[in-house]
C-alpha cells in the first residue's frame, strides 16, 4: 500500500487490529501533527507548581510546536509559541527560569515580549538618523507571539492550539476527572524531573501506559522479590475513548504489610525467589483512603499522572518524529509532606523514571515493537483480550482501553 | 582549615579506588559492586538539572549497601533491557579535602555503551562527587553522588554508573 491511501483506515483492520505502518509513517505523522496536536485536544505543558514565581517560564512542547509558559506580573499563567514574529528564531532559549523584568527577547533582533506574548519593543522602529525604519503603520498589538490557549486544572496547566478543543472537564470525562482530583487534591511540590528518549514510535508508549495486560508480565520485580501482585482487585476505566484510569488496589504495600513481609522474611513468590535485602524500598504509607496503591492516568494524547505505591509524577509524552518520543518525567509530593513522607517518596522513585525498578522496561518493550514492525506495514496486531469493545470494566485482564484509544484516535484523525 | 595534608600516597590511593570501582562495573563483576559502600552509605544518580536547582529526584538512589544490593538482584532476575556494556572513562580526579578522616573527592567521568548492534554510543557523562571513608583498612564510599549532563537517558538505565 502507497502511503497516498494511507489515509484511509484499511478494510482489514478495525479497533481490534491496527496496521503496523501507523507507528512508521510520515504521513500518518504529519496528519497526527495536524489533526491531533494542532487539533482540539488539551496537552499537559507544566504543573503550576514548577511556575510559582512572577515572571518564571518553562520551555515544552506541543507536538512538533515548541511553546513556552509563564507566569504573568498579573500572577495569571500564559503560553505562547516559542517562535519570533519576526524572522522565526526561537525566543526562549532556556528549559526553565525566571525573567526578572517579565519581558522575553528574541537575541536575533532583540524584538522583545512580555509573558503574554505580546510585542512590546522593536530596535529601530522609526530608523536610525532618519533612515530605514518600520513603516508609520507598523502596528506591534499585530506582531505579537501566537498564543496558546491554556487552562489550569487543579495545579496542571494544559494547553491547546485550537479554538475547538472543548472544556477541560467535558474533554477529561467522569471517571478521569475523578481521579485525576483524586491525586491533585491538594496543591503539589516539584521534586525533580528525568528524561527518557525512546526510540519508538509515540503510539506504542500509549498502548503501553493503557495495558494493564502487561503489567505483571513484563514487569517481574515484584514477583521476582516475591510481593504478590496480580491478586489486585483494580479495574480499568474509559472515557471519551481515548482517556483512561487503570487503578489497583495493592493490600501489600502499606505498613502493615510491611510488618507481615518482615516477620515472614518476604513472602516467597514460589521457590528459589529472592528476598529484599533492605526493605525499606517498599515501606510506605496508606496515603489515601481508598486502599488504591496504583493509578495510571492517561490523557490522550500526552499526558499520563500516575500514583504508583507513594510515588506521584506526571509523564510527558513529546513525539520526535515517526520513530522516537522522549517521555518527560516530573515527579511531586504536596506541599504539606512531612519530612518522612518526603523521604519515601525519594526511595521510592527508585521504581519508576528511566531507571525505575518497576517501569524502566516500558522504555524497552516500546523499542521491541518499533524494531519489528518496520518491513510490514500493512499486517496488524491483535487487540482481542476481553473481547473487542471499549467499555470499561471492573478488572485488569483486558485491552479494552487500547482498543478505546484506536477508536478515539481514528475519531480525531479522521481515518 | 582544620583539614590533613593530601599526600601523593593518599592520592594514589584514591585513584586506585575509582579505577577499581569503573573495572567492576565494565568487566560486569556487579554482585563485588555494593562492596565499594560503607554498610550505610548513598548512592545516588541525579540529573544535574535537579541537583543544580536543589531538586532531590534521583533515577537510582541507594541509602544501603543492600539497596545496591538488591538493585544488582533486580538487574540480573527481574529488569528486561538488551544485552549491554559499558565502558567508562575517569579523568580530573581530585581530592578537594580530608576532614576527621572523610576524603571530599571529585571526578569526571564519561561511560560509552556498546549493544548488541556492535555500535559505541557517548551514554552519559558527568562527575562523580564523593565522600570516602577508610572502614576497616580498605577505603570505601560513604556518599556517592553521580551528577550527571546527559539528562536525556536513552531507552531506560538499568546498570549503575
Amino acid at each position: 500500500m502507497t502511503s497516498s491511501n494511507r489515509m484511509q483506515w484499511p478494510e482489514n483492520a478495525d479497533h481490534t487490529a491496527v496496521p503496523y505502518y501507523l507507528f512508521n509513517d510520515q504521513d500518518i505523522y504529519d496528519r497526527e501533527q495536524r489533526k491531533i496536536y494542532n487539533g482540539p485536544a488539551w496537552h499537559f505543558v507544566a504543573l503550576e507548581a514548577e511556575l510559582l514565581q512572577i515572571g518564571s517560564f518553562k520551555s515544552t512542547y506541543i507536538g512538533d510546536t515548541p511553546v513556552v509558559v509563564t507566569r504573568g506580573q498579573d500572577n495569571e499563567i500564559y503560553a505562547w509559541v516559542n517562535r519570533c514574529a519576526h524572522r522565526g528564531a526561537e525566543v526562549c532559549r532556556h528549559r526553565h527560569g525566571v525573567s526578572e523584568d517579565g519581558t522575553f527577547t528574541c537575541v536575533y533582533h532583540q524584538w522583545a515580549y512580555d509573558a503574554k506574548g505580546d510585542l512590546r519593543g522593536v530596535p529601530f522602529q522609526r530608523g536610525l538618523a532618519g533612515k530605514g525604519g518600520y513603516p508609520k503603520d507598523f502596528d506591534k498589538t499585530k506582531h505579537g507571539l501566537r498564543k496558546v490557549r491554556v487552562i489550569n486544572y487543579r495545579g496542571v496547566i494544559f494547553g491547546t492550539l485550537s479554538d475547538e478543543t472543548p472544556e477541560i472537564e467535558t474533554y477529561m470525562g467522569e471517571d478521569v476527572r475523578f481521579f485525576f482530583k483524586r491525586i491533585m487534591n491538594r496543591p503539589v511540590e516539584v521534586l525533580g524531573t528525568t528524561r527518557q528518549y525512546i526510540k519508538g514510535n509515540w503510539k506504542f508508549y500509549a498502548e503501553n501506559a493503557k495495558d494493564p495486560y502487561h503489567a505483571s508480565l513484563l514487569h517481574l520485580f515484584h514477583a521476582t522479590f516475591g510481593l504478590y501482585r496480580s491478586s489486585q482487585e483494580g479495574a480499568t476505566l474509559i472515557n471519551n475513548d481515548f482517556h483512561t484510569v487503570l487503578w489497583a488496589k495493592g493490600g501489600k504495600e502499606d505498613e502493615a504489610a510491611l510488618e507481615d513481609v518482615k516477620k515472614d522474611k518476604l513472602r516467597t513468590y514460589q521457590e528459589g525467589t529472592y528476598t529484599l535485602n533492605d526493605p525499606s524500598l517498599l515501606a510506605g504509607k496508606q496515603e489515601f483512603d481508598d486502599g488504591i496503591s496504583l493509578v495510571i492516568l492517561t490523557l490522550f494524547p500526552s499526558l499520563v499522572l500516575q500514583q504508583i505505591q507513594n510515588t506521584l509524577a506526571v509523564r510527558q509524552v513529546l513525539p520526535k518524529g515517526k520513530d522516537e518520543f522522549e517521555l518527560v518525567w516530573t515527579y511531586f509530593g504536596y506541599t504539606d509532606d512531612c519530612e518522612e513522607m518526603r523521604n519515601i517518596r525519594l526511595k521510592q522513585f527508585n521504581l519508576i523514571g528511566p531507571a525505575g525498578l518497576i517501569s524502566m522496561e516500558d522504555g524497552e518493550s516500546t523499542e521491541l515493537c518499533q524494531k519489528a514492525i518496520v518491513s510490514d506495514g500493512d499486517r496488524t496486531n491483535v487487540i482481542l483480550m476481553s473481547g473487542s469493545d471499549t467499555q470499561s470494566e471492573g478488572h485488569l485482564v483486558t485491552e479494552s482501553a487500547i482498543r478505546g484509544l484506536w477508536k478515539g484516535y481514528r475519531r480525531m484523525m479522521e481515518l | 582549615m582544620s583539614g590533613e595534608i593530601i599526600t601523593q600516597e593518599l592520592k594514589n590511593e584514591v585513584d586506585d579506588l575509582h579505577n577499581r570501582y569503573v573495572q567492576c562495573i565494565d568487566d560486569d563483576d556487579l554482585e563485588s559492586w555494593p562492596e565499594f559502600f560503607t554498610e550505610k552509605c548513598l548512592y545516588r544518580v541525579i540529573p544535574r538539572e535537579n541537583e543544580e536547582v536543589g531538586l532531590p529526584t534521583a533515577v537510582m538512589w541507594g541509602d544501603s549497601r543492600g539497596m545496591l544490593q538488591d538493585r544488582v538482584v533486580a538487574l540480573r532476575n527481574a529488569n528486561i533491557y538488551q544485552v549491554q556494556w559499558y565502558r567508562h572513562i575517569i579523568s580530573n580526579p581530585c581530592i578537594h579535602s580530608v576532614t576527621d578522616g572523610v576524603i571530599k573527592a571529585q571526578s569526571n567521568y564519561a561511560v560509552f555503551k556498546t549493544c548488541n548492534d556492535g555500535e559505541s554510543t557517548v551514554y552519559n557523562v558527568g562527575k562523580y562527587v564523593d565522600l570516602i571513608v577508610r572502614d576497616n583498612g580498605v577505603l570505601k564510599f560513604k556518599e556517592r553522588s553521580v551528577i550527571f549532563d546527559t539528562h536525556k537517558i536513552v531507552t531506560l538505565m538499568v546498570i549503575p554508573i
